[in-house]
């Protein structure tokens, strides 16, 4: 029997999901599963904006609505905007860099299924006596007052994706540095790879004191202890220290790979090797590295005095240098290339403009004194929704037309794009812009209503209008998606027809084994390389067709995750319900016992042999 | 690489800080951003100095990033309209240029610069504004010099404690103009953030520790729409916190003294059958929690009513009429969800207040003014 040949059929595909440990699959599942949150997030973000459409609307309660904030950002945040960044990662980083695979496939499983149960968790919140309801921040005073299971649900789910994060960003560190081809040096290493490798490092120093501040809360509200609560001695603050000092780098997280992203889209659609690379990935080390210097910029009006705020006030603003070297080098980038307006160099053309708004709001509030009028104000809504969405979702919308084909050996509509981009696009800067000016007008952000004699009404109803053209732009990338989905129609390996990386030469459908030789990297842009010397391969191999050892597919990650789902519950309820502490204890056993088993049961994998590989002409 | 070269240096070019560029630019800021908003409530129309400072520093950090855009837009569409495919061919290969260490020092050099003149007034206003000496200085006959105010934020009214002066009053602000009024900043339950936008920016208050700063009034609120600034909780502190509103009163000095001797020395009496029969209810089932009277100190359970006819609002966010306040105090959970105001079964033997209840006590408590 051929080591290749697969298993056909519904439910066989379900248990290959369920099950598997390739990179381009869990790369899907990624998509699949952060699209639906992107959506869910989307309907919260509209309840929101119709709320605020008129003046004393009483379309949603005062409760009610801080739980719909509070949800829309954890949600934007942890379960929509990272697990797409993760998808693309995983999708793309080990065929840039030719490797077969991540370094860890098994790890690379678990950290979905993490990442996965604790966002159900979160969601579960809804139809469980109610969600969260203490801003996505869930500041301590308030997140201790707050009734109900609603702040439970939040820090025990974040703290099961949060793992699951943590675990897939010591696996691309590891892939990064371990894995990369012969040839595939440091500096020739593309800017998505890059800046995977450099958000990977911020997820390994950041998510521990967000784990920590989580743990502090999960004990104060389920197991009586006080770390936050200061009539027993323990202090508010640290909870903000903790959450930001996790906080302002999960930004960068966020962004980094969108700026990874867009280098590559830059490049590939002018026709031109990336203006300045050395600087480009300077400027992404200086700006992960200064990303923890900064933290305490989100904390001016905290009263921590004016040495700690004049240094972090500086701090902040040297941000801007390596940031503005990198838009210079796009913008020289394009200049003097041959630009071709496809659908995602429309998104990279439109995020330019957006981010250096965006960026210079950032800049305006890192001058604390003025900060201490911006801060929690509207201003501030807009300023990180012009990083957040003119940055990070415009990029991960770029992405989606850019890597499609390469995902999935099919071409998005390029004219429903257009139409999705032009909608989003309108309807972005409709709903932001004007919320500067909110804020400046003196709206307090998260106010789930206002009186109509502040001068607010206008530029409120303008913004919701804003709110629905994005949601139509959405609702037609969705038609775009099922549509080619449908058609089905193959399109071959560089589609783009200007590929410069590795990722791009690689036979279409992609081999689940990836390269059946490890390619030779012979430079930066190595595709683009090969083809201007005529190769019609496209690559040169290091080793000639020898057998591949691929690692087997397990159930293990998803058991796993499982039971540590389980045991939220038990922690959940922890002093409320009698089955509380039984059920703690069964899912962390569930949890232990199939470590144990992994630990214990050898699996060493498989081979493909290379008589089967010869006969291979690609395909799934 | 020439042509990059030459580039490089015409965009050293349009980046050159001319003077009288900025201060144009400033100019037409000012006439475009004081349109913005509500007088008694707008960052864009300060009316004091802090508030100034911070507003100055809006126009220059703005001019700034203007100019910064300006920069980016023109070599955006330049790069645009000269470079399409379509113009340059389809066939063509561009000359794959590496980069250039003039245009990176250019362009790390200037937005160095940029940030320093943004980086001197950020850091002297950062350090003045925080300058709360004066808090405790003192005249000859060992008297403060500054009016201090305690504020306790409460879910979800404010407390304002004048602990020099022997008074507290709560929703309503009352500040001289002209000089600088210290305040103490703390919350009695969870945190909130005080913030009078036309003043000057916010500053938290909560729940471990007291935080200090000043701001200063340099206009009367007399003559404004309402007759008050108005002030906002700017951190979320639970469903109520979009009505967690106070306002602001600036008087001179004259009427300032004038003010607080009244409320020192007023002793409510009820005018009238209907007011002496609220007087009556009153004293019976909110006595326990409010005050009535505006000379003593922080600390009450509800918010101190000695000023109450002279106020506003009602509960801090309604029009100050009867009809409002007879629907507050019969059910003040479905207007400010999870305040603590008891709702009247709990203080009336389990029943709600009865419409001439209602009355009596709107009456009473509409007479309970230092002012008039």
């Amino acid at each position: 029997m051929s080591s290749i040949a697969k298993k056909k059929g519904f439910g066989a595909s379900v248990w290959d999901y369920l099950t598997t440990v390739d990179h381009k699959k869990i790369a899907i599942l990624y998509l699949a599963a952060g699209g639906l949150f992107f959506v869910i997030g989307g309907i919260e973000a509209m309840l929101i904006r119709i709320q605020l459409a008129k003046p004393d609307n009483d379309f949603v309660s005062a409760g009610l609505f801080n739980e719909i904030i509070t949800m829309h950002g954890t949600t934007m945040i942890f379960l929509a905007a990272m697990p797409i960044l993760f998808g693309f990662m995983n999708a793309v980083m080990p065929l840039q860099i030719g490797a077969r695979d991540v370094a860890f496939p098994f790890l690379n499983a678990l950290g979905f299924w993490l990442f996965l149960f604790g966002g159900i968790f979160l969601n579960l919140s809804w139809f469980m006596g109610g969600a969260p309801d203490a801003g996505w921040t869930s500041y301590a005073s308030l997140s201790l007052a707050s009734p109900g299971h609603g702040i439970d649900f939040y820090a025990l789910g974040l703290q099961i994706s949060g793992a699951g994060t943590y675990i897939g960003g010591i696996n691309f560190l590891v892939t990064i540095i371990n894995m990369r081809a012969p040839g595939m040096t440091y500096m020739r290493m593309p800017l998505m790879t890059w800046t995977t490798f450099v958000a990977s490092a911020l997820i390994l120093f950041a998510f521990p004191p967000l784990t920590i501040g989580l743990f502090f809360l999960i004990l104060d509200r389920m197991f009586g202890a006080n770390f936050f609560d200061h009539t027993m001695g323990g202090n508010t603050i640290i909870w903000e220290h903790l959450f930001w000092i996790f906080g302002h780098p999960e930004v960068y997280i966020l962004i980094l790979p969108a700026f990874g992203i867009f280098s590559e889209i830059f490049a590939l659609f002018s026709r031109k090797r990336l203006f300045g690379y050395s600087s480009m990935v300077f400027a992404t080390v200086l700006i992960g590295f200064l990303g923890f210097m900064v933290w305490a910029h989100h904390m001016f009006t905290v009263g921590l005095g004016p040495t700690a705020n004049a240094i972090f006030a500086v701090a902040t603003m040297a941000i801007a240098v390596p940031t503005g070297m990198k838009i210079f080098n796009w913008l020289l980038t394009i200049w003097g290339g041959s630009i071709k307006v496809t659908v995602p160099m429309l998104y990279a053309l439109g995020f330019i403009p957006s981010f250096v708004a965006g960026g210079v709001t950032g800049v305006m509030q890192a001058a604390a004194p003025l900060d201490y009028q911006l801060h929690d104000s509207y201003f501030i809504v807009a300023h990180f929704h012009y990083v957040i969405v003119g940055g990070v979702v415009l990029a991960i919308l770029a992405a989606l037309h850019l890597y499609w084909p390469l995902m999935f050996n099919q071409m998005l509509s390029e004219k429903l794009g257009k139409w999705t981009f032009w909608f989003f696009f309108i309807g972005f800067h409709m709903t932001f812009f004007i919320q500067h000016f909110l804020g400046l007008m003196g709206m307090p952000r998260r106010v789930f209503t206002f009186r109509a004699d502040q001068g607010w009404d206008l530029f409120n109803l303008i913004s919701s209008i804003g709110a629905v053209f994005m949601a139509i732009g959405v609702i037609i990338l969705v038609i775009n998606i099922i549509i080619t989905v449908a058609k089905n129609v193959p399109v071959g390996n560089d589609p783009w027809e200007d590929g410069r990386t590795l990722e791009w030469a690689i036979p279409q459908p992609v081999p689940f084994y990836n390269f059946k030789q490890t390619p030779l990297v012979r430079g930066l842009d190595t595709f683009w390389i090969e083809k201007q010397e005529g190769n019609k391969e496209g690559m040169t191999y290091a080793e000639p067709i020898s057998d591949i050892h691929m690692p087997n597919n397990s159930f293990i990650p998803f058991v796993m995750t499982v039971g540590l789902f389980v045991a939220a519950f038990g922690a959940l309820y922890n002093g409320e319900k009698t089955w509380a502490v039984p059920v703690l204890v069964l899912g962390l056993a569930i949890t232990l016992l199939s470590m144990a088993v992994r630990s214990l049961k050898d699996d060493h994998g498989y081979h493909i042999h290379k008589e089967d590989l010869m006969n291979e002409k690609g395909g799934k | 690489m020439n042509t990059t070269m030459k580039e490089g240096f015409d965009l050293a070019m349009m980046k050159g800080l001319k003077k009288w560029r900025l201060f144009s630019l400033l100019a037409a800021l000012t006439i475009f951003l004081s349109g913005c908003g509500e007088e008694y409530l707008s960052t864009l129309t300060p009316a004091g100095q802090v508030g100034r400072d911070q507003y100055n520093l809006l126009l220059l950090s703005s001019a700034i990033m203007a100019l910064v855009i300006l920069v980016v837009v023109i070599i955006y569409v330049l790069a645009l309209v000269k470079f399409r495919r379509s113009k340059v061919g389809e066939n063509v290969i561009p000359k794959q240029v590496e980069g250039s260490h003039t245009l990176e020092i250019i362009w790390t050099v200037i937005p160095i610069i940029l940030l320093l003149i943004l980086a001197v007034p950020t850091v002297a206003y950062t350090y003045k504004h925080a300058d709360v000496a004066g808090m405790s200085e003192v005249n000859e006959e060992g008297n403060k010099t500054a009016v201090t105010v305690n504020v306790t934020a409460k879910l979800y009214w404010w407390e304002f404690e004048y602990p020099d002066l022997g008074i507290v009053t709560a929703q309503e602000l009352v500040v001289p103009t002209n000089e600088k009024v210290y305040f103490n900043l703390k919350a009695a339950d969870v945190k909130h953030s005080f913030w009078i936008p036309t003043a000057g920016g916010k500053m938290d208050t909560n729940v471990e520790n007291v935080n200090q700063f000043y701001l200063e009034f340099d206009k009367e609120s007399a003559g404004l729409k309402d007759g008050v600034f108005y002030g906002k909780c700017a951190e979320l502190c639970g469903p109520s916190h979009a009505l967690m509103d106070f306002k602001v009163k600036t008087l001179d000095r004259k009427d300032f003294d004038a003010w607080v001797e009244s409320a020192k020395s007023t002793e409510h009496v009820a005018q009238g059958d209907l007011a002496t029969q609220g007087e009556e209810i009153f004293n019976t089932s909110c006595i326990a929690c409010h005050a009535t009277s505006a000379a003593g100190t922080a600390g009450s359970m509800g918010p101190n009513l000695g000023t109450f006819g002279d106020r506003n609002r009602v509960a801090g966010f309604m029009d100050h009429d009867k009809e409002n306040l007879k629907a507050w105090i019969n059910d003040p959970q479905s207007y400010k969800p999870g305040n603590v105001m008891p709702q009247p079964e709990a203080i009336n033997n389990g029943d709600k207040f009865s419409e001439e209840q209602l009355d009596a006590l709107a009456e009473y408590l509409m007479g309970l003014s230092v002012e008039k």
